[in-house]
């Protein structure tokens, strides 16, 4: 008689391994299967096209009643099995007990739920079979309803992109900073979010889900920063759980899945298990390729025959229309890796390669996958790659093409793209002047005013030249950033502007960027370009700043730091003396020093001590001097009008003015004022970035000097009658300087390049112009006038960030 | 014979950046790069002891933050012309949490 083999579970995993069986022994095991769903066996990955609506169900099932049938196999189905007894070797379900000689567990997973409250309303629903599918649709129905998804993983955006074709108004919230961020990097990342926004899904990344609203229902999505999302269908996506609540039960041994061997043999010898509810070598799957081969071991084991599971490399496509995307291998652990990338800025297209001992390990893709399989293949076969290494990324089909191309960047801008921001001109007002004869930047310049005025985008217009003339005309490039770009500083800020680049990741996609993260030089660069540009909707990327910025205090050689609050026009009282003084004596700090910037520096203080010590300074009323910062140091003043004999004008009152309006902002190098009540100058107003010396009739501004590693007096930018003026020239100087400066040029050197008649022009002549900068600066300090520390300097703040992560010389202690 | 200990969860370090774990041999830095793979090395430069662990991780590199010379996190040797290595130490990242292998640790220490 044939043996009694029980599966509970008729999904793909057992689905598959009834056909293996089928194949090699008909008819050697009397088969009962158990399925929860009210159905057999079908595709599951297909129901994100079912959802689409690009595919019926009918179309999906791969085993129907009559197979089943042919096949002798009982059918369970709309049954769960609800307790495993070993002892008696029998499973019981509603509608009984039935014995078995071997059991087979094939439960699969269920949806995670986000376990915040209101995860239970109707209306919330995971994405796992097929009734879910339909409780979707059946939102769907709703002409214009909003969907929100948690979770930008594989599923969710399956999801997404599914109910979005579908009429709904769909908005995804991710947790991670980019979406499918297991098996994309930042760069694919990018890109598809920017495929899922141009189809006008909403997408939130480092989204934390607080709440899910509503009564008898869902109504909205809560985020822990208080923006709220209406939804009348919320999908959650985000992640799958093992199900092992039977295994568990029946004392099977479960870690994070059913415990498996190589033969797919649980803790119980009569028991087996496969698909995503196990765990084999500390590892779970969520994808079918390794189930498979799962299912080839098992029906092999049943047969009788010698078979081990060997892990799989696997490989994840999106199974969404009209987006080419592929990841495969491993991006973790390990030893000795190198990248190739590739980018085509124009096509939007990305392709990364992980390589290790001159082998793929791992693949990224975007936009062009076709020499997917190609590297898939080399990958699964570790073939050595050394002779093929210099055109490997360009697949299969190279045959002797260039590598990147310095000029597609500007080539993929559009007609519109404003070039040169000085006089509004466009990239197709310059091809055109091109085309009809002006065949050098002098020419151009000449007929249409590009470059005319501040210059810094004649790097720009050199590549239009070459890119319409070709070969006739050889670019002069502006030098390279750095070794991760061809472009200069100029360059990329103004396409930053023009083609509206918002990220990081989203600039060095665009502009071909030929490393994968940038590096020291350039992403601190990017990061402020951003800031600047985007001050209200960019996000500052700690990890992109120096040492210094990112820990709002300046390293000593010995790697502790310096504290130095502000001391606003250098004046102080007798409390802040004392609480600096407290702080020092309370913190064990080695020197206190009066710097030459008016103020006191406290050296050599803890790393983990700084919030606590800016906690005490910022209760004494002191704030941050931002002494580490590429932003405004210090406004040095005189004693002036209040107490000398020769002061003019309060230039101490006016320094205090000047330097609580300027101070937090970001700018491409540090900038410094001084106010002197009188020509003697006290102040040293005159090498400065910015100096103001008073007299009688009222202020000259004077501005651009230096007095570092260069000294230079400062040129004059106007001289008016009132503080106000000063403060409107201020600045609208220093927006001018923020907006256009290359990254790490103090204002005198940005102004040796641009000219002191232009920017006389911008800030002085032009009034209109003067009122934007000063009303884009004023908009960029509504976020950035703060205290870094008055965020950070909080009790919670302090271990988590400051401290070191783990203490080993406590554990060798014990 | 590696001695893994679980040190922390991946998510205590932020992507591309650095924190430090005090050892008996003084502290060793453990980075997290943009892929989320992990390194662990003294965190003292070659050059001049700057603290690794304060500086910008790009790829598999960290730049020191004091004069700025770039090191290998797979290897700990200095790149392009600046000579020197640091010491590495061996990490992986399971499940999401922070391994390192404390086994050379204590058998240096004890030493
Ligand atoms: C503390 C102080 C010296 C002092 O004891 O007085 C100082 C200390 C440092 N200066 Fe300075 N500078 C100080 C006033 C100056 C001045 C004078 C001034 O501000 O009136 C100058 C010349 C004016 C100028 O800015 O050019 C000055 C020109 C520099 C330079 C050269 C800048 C240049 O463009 O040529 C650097 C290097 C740099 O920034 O790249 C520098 C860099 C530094 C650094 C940040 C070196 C570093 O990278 O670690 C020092 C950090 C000290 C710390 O940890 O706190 N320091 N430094 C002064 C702090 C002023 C303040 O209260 O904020
Ligand atoms: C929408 C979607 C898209 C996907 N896309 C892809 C893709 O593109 N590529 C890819 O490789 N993978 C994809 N997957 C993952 C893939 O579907 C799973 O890896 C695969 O289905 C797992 O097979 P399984 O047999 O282990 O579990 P399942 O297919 O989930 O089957 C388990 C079955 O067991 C039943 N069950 C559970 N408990 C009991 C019980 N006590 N009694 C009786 N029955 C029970 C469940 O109801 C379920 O029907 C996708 C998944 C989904 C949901
Ligand atoms: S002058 Fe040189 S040594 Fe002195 S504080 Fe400035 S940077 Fe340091
Ligand atoms: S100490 Fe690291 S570069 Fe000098």
């Amino acid at each position: 008689m044939a043996r009694r083999l029980v599966i509970i579970g008729a999904g793909m995993a057992s689905g598959r391994l009834l056909e293996e069986l089928f194949d090699r022994q008909p008819g050697a095991w009397d088969i009962t299967l158990f399925g929860a769903e009210p159905r057999g066996n079908y595709n599951r990955i297909m129901l994100s096209p079912v959802l689409a609506g690009e595919k019926q169900f009918d179309e999906i099932v791969t085993h129907d009643a009559h197979w089943y049938q042919g096949h002798g196999v009982t059918t369970r189905f709309a049954e769960p099995v609800v307790r495993i007894d070993r002892h008696a070797k029998r499973v019981i379900s509603p509608g009984g007990v039935t014995e078995y000689d071997k059991l087979i567990v094939a439960t699969g997973s269920a949806s995670f739920r986000v376990p915040v409250p209101g995860k239970d309303l109707p209306g919330v629903i995971g994405f796992r079979d097929y009734d879910d599918v339909q409780a979707m649709l059946d939102a769907a129905r709703r002409p214009g309803g909003n969907a929100v998804i948690i979770g930008g993983g594989l599923l969710g955006l399956e999801a997404a992109a599914a109910l979005d074709a579908q009429g709904m108004k769909v908005t995804v919230l991710h947790l991670m900073g980019h979406l499918m961020e297991r098996q994309l990097d930042e760069a694919a990342g990018y890109l598809l979010q920017r495929e899922l926004e141009s189809r006008e899904i909403t997408v939130i990344c480092n989204a934390h889900t607080k709440a899910i609203l509503g009564h008898d229902k869902v109504d909205a999505v809560l985020l822990e920063d208080g923006r709220v999302f209406d939804a009348d269908l919320v999908v959650m996506a985000a992640g799958i759980r093992p199900e092992t609540r039977l295994a568990i039960d029946a004392g099977l041994h479960v870690e994070r899945g059913i415990i498996v061997d190589d033969q797919m043999q649980t803790s119980d010898p009569d028991i087996y298990a496969l698909g995503e509810c196990v765990e084999h070598d500390a590892t779970v799957y969520g994808l079918v390729a390794p189930l498979y081969d799962m299912a080839r071991v098992l029906a092999q084991v049943l047969t009788g025959q010698d078979a081990a599971f060997v892990p799989p490399a696997v490989s994840t496509k999106l199974k969404v229309t009209g987006v080419d995307l592929f990841s495969a291998g491993d991006f973790a652990d390990g030893d000795g890796r190198e990248d190739i990338v590739f980018r085509d800025p124009a096509r939007g297209i990305y392709k990364r390669l992980v390589l290790q001992d001159n082998r793929i390990i791992g693949a990224v893709m975007y936009g062009d996958t076709a020499d997917s399989s190609w590297f898939f293949a080399k990958l699964k076969t570790a073939e050595d790659i050394s002779d093929i290494r210099d055109t490997l990324i360009f697949g299969p089909a190279w045959q002797g093409g260039t590598p990147a191309d310095p000029l597609a960047a500007v080539a993929a801008l559009p007609p519109e793209a404003e070039i040169c921001g000085c006089n509004g001109i466009c990239k197709g007002a310059i091809v055109s002047a091109i085309e009809n004869g002006a065949h050098d930047i002098g020419a151009v310049r000449a007929t249409t005013k590009a470059s005319a005025s501040c210059g810094s985008c004649a790097g720009l217009v050199e590549q239009l030249l070459a890119l319409t003339l070709g070969d006739d005309f050889q670019a002069p490039a502006e030098a390279p950033v750095c070794g991760c770009t061809d472009l200069g500083h100029d360059d990329i800020r103004r396409l930053i502007r023009a083609k509206g680049l918002k990220t990081i990741p989203a600039v060095m996609q665009e502009l071909g960027w030929k490393t994968s993260c940038g590096c020291h030089v350039c992403r601190p660069a990017l990061n402020y370009y951003l800031i600047c540009e985007y001050p209200l909707e960019y996000r500052d990327d700690a990890q992109s700043r120096f040492v210094n910025e990112r820990n709002h205090a300046n390293i000593q050689k010995d790697g502790t730091f310096s504290v130095m609050p502000r001391m606003w026009g250098g004046m102080t009282t007798p409390a802040q003396l004392r609480a600096i003084a407290d702080a020092a004596e309370k913190y064990d700090v080695p020197a206190v020093k009066v710097t030459g910037g008016q103020r006191i520096d406290l050296l050599g203080v803890r790393r983990e001590d700084l919030p606590a010590i800016w906690a005490d300074l910022n209760r004494a009323g002191l704030v941050s001097g931002h002494a580490y910062a590429k932003g405004l140091r210090t406004v040095k003043t005189c004693v002036g009008t209040d107490f000398c004999r020769f002061g003019t004008q309060d230039s101490t009152g006016l320094g205090i003015r000047l330097e609580k309006i300027l101070w937090g902002s970001w700018t491409p190098h540090k900038v410094k004022l001084a106010v002197s009540g009188c020509p003697r100058n006290c102040a040293e107003a005159t090498c400065k970035d910015i100096g103001v010396i008073c007299v009688d009739s009222g202020y000259e501004v004077s501005v651009a000097g230096a007095a570092g590693m260069e000294l230079k007096e400062t040129e004059p930018l106007a001289k008016v009658a009132t503080e106000d003026e000063v403060i409107a020239l201020t600045c609208a100087f220093v927006q001018l300087y923020r907006e256009n400066a290359r990254y790490l040029d103090r204002p005198h050197k940005w102004v040796a390049r641009v000219g002191m008649d232009w920017v006389r022009k911008q800030v002085v002549d032009d009034a209109d112009q003067r009122a934007a900068l000063i009303e884009r600066f004023e908009t960029s300090q509504l976020v950035y006038r703060k205290d870094p520390w008055a965020a950070q300097a909080k009790p919670d703040m302090r271990r988590e960030k400051w401290a070191p992560l783990a203490d080993l010389t406590l554990e060798a202690a014990e | 014979m590696s001695t893994w200990m679980d040190i922390a969860a991946l998510d205590d370090i932020p992507p591309r950046g650095a924190r430090v774990i005090k050892t008996p041999l003084g502290c060793v830095a453990l980075f997290r790069t943009h892929d989320d793979r992990l390194f662990a090395l003294d965190d003292a430069c070659p050059h001049k002891k700057g603290p690794l662990s304060e500086g910008i991780v790009h790829g598999h590199a960290v730049t020191c933050p004091l004069h700025n010379w770039v090191i290998d996190l797979e290897t700990g040797q200095a790149q392009g012309n600046d000579h020197g290595r640091v010491n590495t130490w061996r990490a992986r990242v399971e499940k999401g949490r922070v391994l390192l292998d404390v086994s050379r640790l204590a058998a240096r220490s004890a030493a």
